[in-house]
């Protein structure tokens, strides 16, 4: 296999992918639940752009990743916002204190 | 060569984010990540996006994760996961092994295809995303504001009368204050 700036590139992606993937099965603190979901999505705009550098089309996915850009901060704020109310209710943000919820 | 050390100092950085103990080193290597990537969105040519990312990714984000975290405690968990290593090694493994086998063998287009340009891609070819995003964006206001609102206990009387037995418990505790001041004075 030779090593052209692409096979790079895809490498890298797939390294990032590993290493949120694993954290979003091993980590039990919700907040870094949501950092793992941050490098999974970041790794996802890294795949998009080189995408586009592959396909001569940068600025179509440009536009992409913007979009992705605006989802991720919302998912982000609304997972850190439940974060925080979860703390306030159980006192912990330890996942597994979550199987512990009534109704 | 630039392209592989900033890859391998994002993946370093990612590591680091979800292997320290504490919350806010945490945060801090993924602002790094951010930055990491967002040079690299410089360098493969998307440089409108290199600037969104580094100022939300790295900035905006950062703040919210250090807000969260000085609201909800910076509490260090034990490393242990809940499921086995194996398990949460090899599923990532073989995601990853099928996901190489996908994007390692797609080859670059051959002939570059005429590009209209980031502001017509935007705002020509992808408004339907637009609208989405501004959505997404009220939708993630709204569920913040609920979200993080004091939940108050429902009131036993009508507002109006809430507000009068306050104004008297107010008045009474002057009225005490006066009296207890007069027999001071009175004693003195």
């Amino acid at each position: 296999m030779t090593f052209t700036p692409l096979t790079i590139g895809w490498l890298g992606v797939l390294g990032l992918v590993g290493v949120a993937l694993y954290g979003l099965l091993a980590v039990r603190n919700l907040i870094k639940l949501i950092i793992a979901l941050q490098i999974l999505v970041k790794a996802a705009m890294l795949a998009l752009i080189l995408g586009g550098e592959a396909s001569h089309q940068v600025d179509l996915s440009q536009s992409l990743a913007a979009t992705v850009i605006v989802a991720d901060t919302v998912v982000a704020v609304i997972g850190l916002a439940l974060a925080v109310q979860i703390k306030r209710y159980l006192g912990s943000l330890d996942i597994r204190d979550l199987s512990n919820l009534r109704g | 060569m630039v392209r592989a050390l900033l890859l391998a100092l994002a993946i370093v950085f990612a590591i680091q984010a979800l292997r320290t103990n504490r919350l806010l080193p945490s945060t801090l290597w993924l602002a790094g990540l951010s930055a990491m990537v967002s040079i690299l969105f410089y360098q493969l040519g998307a440089r409108q996006v290199a600037v969104i990312e580094l100022s939300v990714g790295a900035g905006l984000v950062t703040v919210l994760f250090v807000f969260a975290i000085s609201v909800a405690g910076d509490e260090a968990l034990s490393a242990r996961p809940l499921i086995p290593t194996l398990v949460a090694i090899g599923l990532p493994v073989a995601a990853i092994v099928l996901l190489g086998v996908l994007a390692l063998s797609l080859s670059p287009a051959a002939s570059p295809a005429a590009e209209p340009g980031f502001t017509v891609a935007l705002w020509g070819q992808r408004g339907l995303d637009l609208i989405v995003q501004i959505v997404l964006i009220f939708a993630g206001v709204l569920g913040l504001v609920g979200l993080l609102s004091e939940g108050k206990a429902p009131l036993d009387r009508s507002m109006a009368e809430e507000v009068i037995a306050q104004r008297d418990r107010d008045l009474r505790a002057i009225q005490q204050r006066v009296e207890n001041s007069q027999k001071e004075r009175t004693l003195s």
